[in-house]
């Protein structure tokens, strides 16, 4: 029983260094040097009020605007509360008839062709901010037409809104939606 | 594979092999207590501590007082962490005054943050404060970490020392591990993370108008908050706009980077590294990639310098790389191939199903083989809406008993019982007996060996095979058919191995899975630690066999190729029946 002793005193001193001063350090460093990641990355507009986080996704179907991949959050597409993702296995008929319905909306706006996989797809977080650059140009025709704007004009918001590979070379080209449709309504 | 993602995987090999060396110095200098560049500023705090609980710095302990204590430690702290949990609505830092735990929950969750595999059966934004977070499992990453350090620590020393019964002092390995090791990592780690937009704030959660507001199908709930069922058992809903959407916020980054460096995994939000405030760019992907695979690649380099052959160390990380090499190859030529019944549909391109845009494909499948190889368990994209054969990977990974660089110290232990295994087999053959690093494999060591091998299998075999004539365990299955059978195996597997990963559509939180759960988790950790401590014991005790021309070279590209067969053989044998009827079988009826 000697080790009594240590274990109970141990677990009391790490609760103080790893939950206490770790975490008061962290915070006190990222909120002094990287103010704006450290508290969420907000969009903030013209008219001062913070209309969104560039890294949390939105729901979007009205056809002017852009729209994001489909969503698994619960309760709602995009709810910030209710991340996560389907889930649904490879071969679950439930899951391939909700993919047939969504390539048929996607069809009855004009789309021909091919569909990029991750603009019918539900991402991991269910809110994933960005879609492919091929999925952002598959849906120029239609936004262009519900807003009686010219084509080109969406091509360069498109070119605008997208994102490199960082550092030249790690992950993919993506737009993100939430940006790219405020800048649309004039918001930002 | 692009030229970019070629580009990108090789660079991230090559950073990691490169930390190898100087971190596994570093170590091998801690644990045998010489001086490194934080001593000035940690010897103090270091004796303090000792002072404060009463440790003797300079006390050895043999293999059953190491193992004791050992055992007394994770008993407080899941006590602590249990009864925290159960009074969560009376303890501070409760912004959005969430309830406290069921029991059921609480133990599931206590004994998975104790034993290193935090598998969560709650959703963290919808059910933890941040107290829970930062105080309560916080601070299991880190001492169920350092506790597989130091148990694997205690038997490097095993195979180093002659004729003593003394393996080094619990408290001290622990503490070291903790202060020297996981503790400055992870502030370096957590501010590159902030700098790519993890959050780390202790602010309310935020609301924010919604662009376009959103219409959707609410379920109607009674008087006391239960779903309501129509005559058929559908259930009932009601429409409803949400026009402003409240944004979760919190201390993530700390615990975000101690949850990949301690290979623990348990996320701070229900989507876990998939979701944007943990995970928001490719470079914080790759370096959660990094921080997973870097203490466990790193420990075979220390348990090199420790018995004094380097060699030793890179035959076993050629070993883990080759099995972590090979599998994400298999991955990767599935998943971006795509799912044929979707292809018929006219979709084009990888299965992007339950995975995110801005990490590649490459560095997405290369998170999903080194969270399942190691016992880290944190996810990146949804594994159950994988391909079969490509959800086959993470799942033979976490069944092969998490040796791909494996837990930190869980990861080396076992492997080293792989290695005993390996080398008595092929004493057998060449009719020698059996030695390894200089000591004579025996009754003991191989006892000890299977039983730390075999453990996590026995568990999951029988523990599935209830589970299929349970229907409370086989209800909770999301997809139908095989793919039904694969959830619940993996569920399985993932604790037993204390890996804590899912396929995620499996309802856990039901007694079931809770409390058989807690049990698998408990027998997966503590069976292998205290065999391998006893095993390092009796390795203590015995004096050193100088190599001779009959001495099997296990430092040799040979070995390697010899322990990877080993490996594989007895994986296939224990488990290829059960993959043959979940994902195997699902593979053949989705390219039909």
């Amino acid at each position: 029983m000697k080790e009594i002793r240590p274990a109970i005193l141990m677990l009391i001193l790490f609760t103080v260094i790893c939950g206490g001063i770790y975490p008061a350090v962290v915070t006190g460093i990222a909120q002094a040097v990287f103010p704006k990641q450290a508290n969420g990355s907000f969009i903030t507009g013209k008219s001062g009020k913070e209309l969104g986080s560039t890294l949390i996704g939105q729901p979007f179907s009205d056809p002017k605007y852009f729209w994001p991949r489909p969503s698994a959050a619960t309760d709602f597409g995009y709810n910030p509360m209710g991340s996560g993702g389907s889930n649904s296995g490879p071969t679950n008929p439930d899951f391939i008839k909700t993919v047939k319905d969504r390539v048929k909306t996607l069809r009855d706006t004009g789309v021909t062709g091919a569909i990029p996989a991750d603009l019918v797809l539900a991402s991991a977080s269910g809110l994933d901010p960005q879609i492919s650059p091929e999925s952002a140009m598959l849906q120029v025709a239609r936004v262009a037409k519900a807003r009686g704007v010219s084509e080109d004009m969406l091509v360069k918001a498109v070119a605008q809104a997208t994102e490199g590979r960082q550092i030249g070379f790690l992950g993919e080209p993506r737009v993100n939606v939430l940006s790219l449709n405020l800048s649309l309504d004039g918001l930002k | 594979m692009s030229m970019y993602e070629w580009v990108e995987t090789i660079l991230f090999f090559v950073v990691l092999l490169a930390l190898v060396k100087p971190l596994g110095t570093f170590m091998a200098k801690v644990y045998q207590g010489e001086a490194t560049f934080l001593s000035p500023v940690f010897v103090p705090c270091e004796n303090l501590l000792y002072r404060i609980s009463g440790v003797n710095k300079d006390e050895e302990m043999d293999w059953k007082r190491y193992a004791w204590a050992m055992v007394l430690f994770n008993l407080v702290l899941f006590a602590a962490l249990f009864v925290m949990l159960m009074m969560q609505h009376l303890l501070p830092l409760n912004p959005q005054k969430f309830p406290a735990f069921t029991w059921q929950l609480a133990l599931n969750t206590a004994v998975s943050f104790v034993t290193n595999t935090n598998w969560q059966a709650y959703s963290g934004e919808t059910a933890a404060s941040y107290f829970t977070q930062m105080v309560g499992l916080a601070v299991h990453n880190f001492v169920s970490a350092a506790t597989g350090m130091a148990i694997v620590i205690a038997l490097i020393r095993g195979f180093v020392r002659r004729k003593t019964s003394s393996l080094g002092n619990f408290w001290v390995d622990m503490t070291r591990g903790t202060l020297y090791i996981l503790l400055p990592l992870s502030l370096i780690g957590a501010i590159l993370l902030v700098s790519q937009g993890v959050i780390q704030n202790f602010n309310a959660y935020k609301t924010v108008p919604l662009v376009q507001s959103e219409t959707y199908d609410k379920p109607k709930l009674d008087d006391k908050g239960n779903p309501l069922k129509d005559a058929k058992g559908n259930p009932v809903t009601e429409s409803a706009t949400a026009k402003e959407v409240t944004i979760p916020m919190g201390p993530v980054a700390s615990q975000e980077v101690i949850k990949e460096l301690g290979t623990n995994g348990g996320g701070f939000f229900n989507a876990n590294s998939a979701h944007p405030f943990e995970n928001p760019t490719p470079l914080s992907h790759y370096l959660e990639i990094l921080l997973i695979l870097l203490i466990p690649g790193a420990l075979t380099y220390t348990f090199g310098i420790m018995v004094g052959n380097t060699r030793q160390g890179w035959a076993l990380l050629g070993v883990m790389l080759l099995l972590l090499i090979a599998s994400f190859a298999v991955l990767q030529g599935v998943e971006a191939d795509g799912n044929p019944l979707l292809a018929k549909l006219g979709v084009q391109g990888a299965n992007m199903e339950g995975k995110e845009i801005r990490y590649s494909l490459a560095g997405t499948n290369l998170f999903e083989v080194a969270t399942t190889g190691t016992s880290c368990g944190a996810v990146a994209a949804m594994h159950d809406s994988l391909t079969p054969i490509g959800g086959m990977m993470p799942l033979s990974l976490i069944l092969l008993g998490e040796i791909v660089f494996g837990g930190v110290g869980s990861g080396l232990y076992t492997m080293l019982a792989f290695a005993v295994i390996a080398v008595f087999v092929s004493g057998l053959m060449i009719g020698r007996t059996p030695e390894y690093l200089g000591k004579k494999i025996e009754v003991r060591e191989m006892w000890m060996s299977i039983i730390t091998i075999l453990t996590a299998g026995i568990v999951v075999l029988i523990l599935s095979g209830v589970a299929m004539i349970n229907t409370q365990a086989t209800a909770s299955m999301a997809n139908p058919g095989a793919h039904g059978l694969s959830e619940v195996l993996y569920a399985i597997a993932s604790m037993a191995n204390n890996n804590g990963s899912a396929f995620a559509g499996l309802n856990a939180n039901v007694d079931f899975y809770n409390v058989y759960g807690s049990l698998a988790m408990i027998l997966g950790r503590y069976i292998p630690a205290v065999a391998v401590l006893a095993m390092a014991g009796s390795l203590a005790g015995k004096k050193y066999v100088p190599p001779s021309l009959g001495t099997l070279p296990t430092d040799k590209v040979p070995f390697a190729l010899w322990l990877t067969l080993v490996i594989l053989i007895i994986g296939a044998l224990t488990f290829f029946p059960a993959l043959a009827l979940g994902p195997i079988v699902e593979h053949l009826q989705m390219i039909q």
